[in-house]
């Protein structure tokens, strides 16, 4: 009992030093920045500088054209400018192939994502051993999404045969999420651009497994909903709508769930900036680890949710056409 | 004539902001009650039947996350309208 409650004060306290720390460190690098933030933008103050010594939590989690590696100087970080591969036009729009953050961390959780996929758990397909190491994680998370998401959804058979791309969302969007929470790197998935993507990804998927089902007439008939002709003027823009708010609605939950996570907790170390004082950092540091830890929960849950929700939209695609006749005003 | 547009602007910005505050207050009322009602359905059923608490523990988070969904696109509208600057008024 004794051993407990020292193992407590002692583990308190050491949170308490680095954090003073940090804090300290933090407070020495913002008087560097406070400078040239000063000499360098007149106007533009009011857009969420706090305290004006260098922590913008709005800056922080947009894409940017450079990334941060870690590098023993002052900043303990480099900056390193990212190249454009260059514009094109398509139609009236510029397109601008940029390398930015954003690109460079999707690159690093494919690169992971091999890695641990195709190169440790794969094997495990086509061998007569049981699984070693990682793959028995990633056996036990296949085996799941497999049993309760996809075949409960699907059926039998499309669950079987959709199974290969909902393992990758989930694994992919999974990885992009967590690695948000690693020091220097960003969240790709905090980027409403990257989850427009995924989602325009299971847009297609979910049209295109109804359409394959039910043919493309089917399909047409299921979007009249099976009323009165006389009623198809009001029925059809509405499931014409329904048809996209599901993936609208997919996109902003996995980008506002990454995104806020990482406002509140950039928001609680600029507490420490606007009081300007490294005691706030005994407040300020255990609040954000336990959201660090919360982000980690919404990590998992987020990639697990959005895999469920396009399988269950696509098995609305594939069963609807089944449950024409006598259910069919649903 | 620049600073009288340059003022304009200023009292949008302080509506915005006001209007972000106040949304985000309600957002997270609303949040949190309809969370909590998931979270007493929870606790009831698993008190009834101890044994389904794995399945109500997995719906319950699946549901939060769900309605937490609807709770952040009222953030993002909150965030829009606070970064909003004379900028980019």
């Amino acid at each position: 009992m004794i051993r407990r409650l020292a193992w407590l004060v002692v583990s308190f306290g050491l949170i308490l030093l680095v954090a003073w720390a940090s804090a300290t460190i933090a407070s020495a690098v913002g008087e560097d920045h406070a400078a040239a933030d000063v000499a360098g933008q007149p106007a533009a103050a009011e857009g969420g500088e706090h305290g004006g010594q260098g922590l913008d939590p709005v800056e922080h989690v947009l894409n940017s054209r450079t990334i941060q590696i870690p590098w023993p100087n002052g900043h303990l970080a480099k900056t390193i400018v990212l190249p454009s591969l260059g514009t094109f036009q398509v139609g009236g729009l510029t397109i601008e192939m940029a390398i930015t953050k954003a690109v460079v961390m999707l690159w690093v959780a494919s690169a992971l994502l091999i890695v641990v996929v195709v190169i440790l758990a794969a094997p495990t397909v086509h061998s007569d051993r049981p699984p070693h190491g990682v793959a028995n994680l990633i056996e036990m998370v296949t085996v799941f999404i497999r049993d309760e998401v996809s075949i409960p959804a699907l059926g039998r058979h499309y669950g079987r045969r959709l199974l290969p791309y909902l393992l990758s969302v989930f694994f992919f969007v999974l990885f992009c999420n967590l690695l948000g929470l690693v020091p220097y790197a960003a969240t790709p998935t905090g980027n409403i651009s990257v989850t427009a993507s995924l989602a325009t990804l299971s847009f297609l998927m979910i049209q295109g497994v109804a359409i394959k089902e039910a043919g493309f007439t089917g399909w047409l008939r299921h979007l009249t909903g099976g009323v009165h002709w006389l009623l198809w003027p009001i029925m059809v823009p509405v499931e014409f709508l329904g048809m996209f708010t599901k993936p609208f609605a997919l996109t902003i939950r996995l980008f506002a769930n990454m995104t806020a996570g990482h406002i509140v907790i950039l928001a609680l170390l600029g507490l420490i900036f606007i009081f300007r004082n490294p005691a706030v950092a005994a407040l300020s540091v255990p609040f954000s680890l336990f959201i660090m830890l919360l982000e980690i929960l919404v990590a998992f849950i987020q990639a697990y949710v959005f895999t469920m929700l396009t399988a269950v939209f696509t098995g609305l695609g594939v069963h609807s056409h089944h449950a024409e006749g006598p259910a069919a005003a649903h | 004539m620049d600073q009288q547009v340059v003022e304009v602007a200023k009292q949008g910005i302080a509506m915005a902001h006001l209007a972000a505050g106040l949304g985000a207050g309600f957002i997270t009322f609303s949040a949190g009650l309809g969370i909590g009602r998931i979270a007493q359905a929870a606790m009831e059923g698993t008190a009834r039947q101890p044994e389904a608490s794995a399945e109500i523990r997995t719906s319950m988070l699946i549901s939060a996350a769900l309605i937490e969904g609807i709770a952040l696109f009222g953030e993002v509208i909150c965030v829009l309208l606070a970064i909003k600057t004379v900028a980019n008024y």
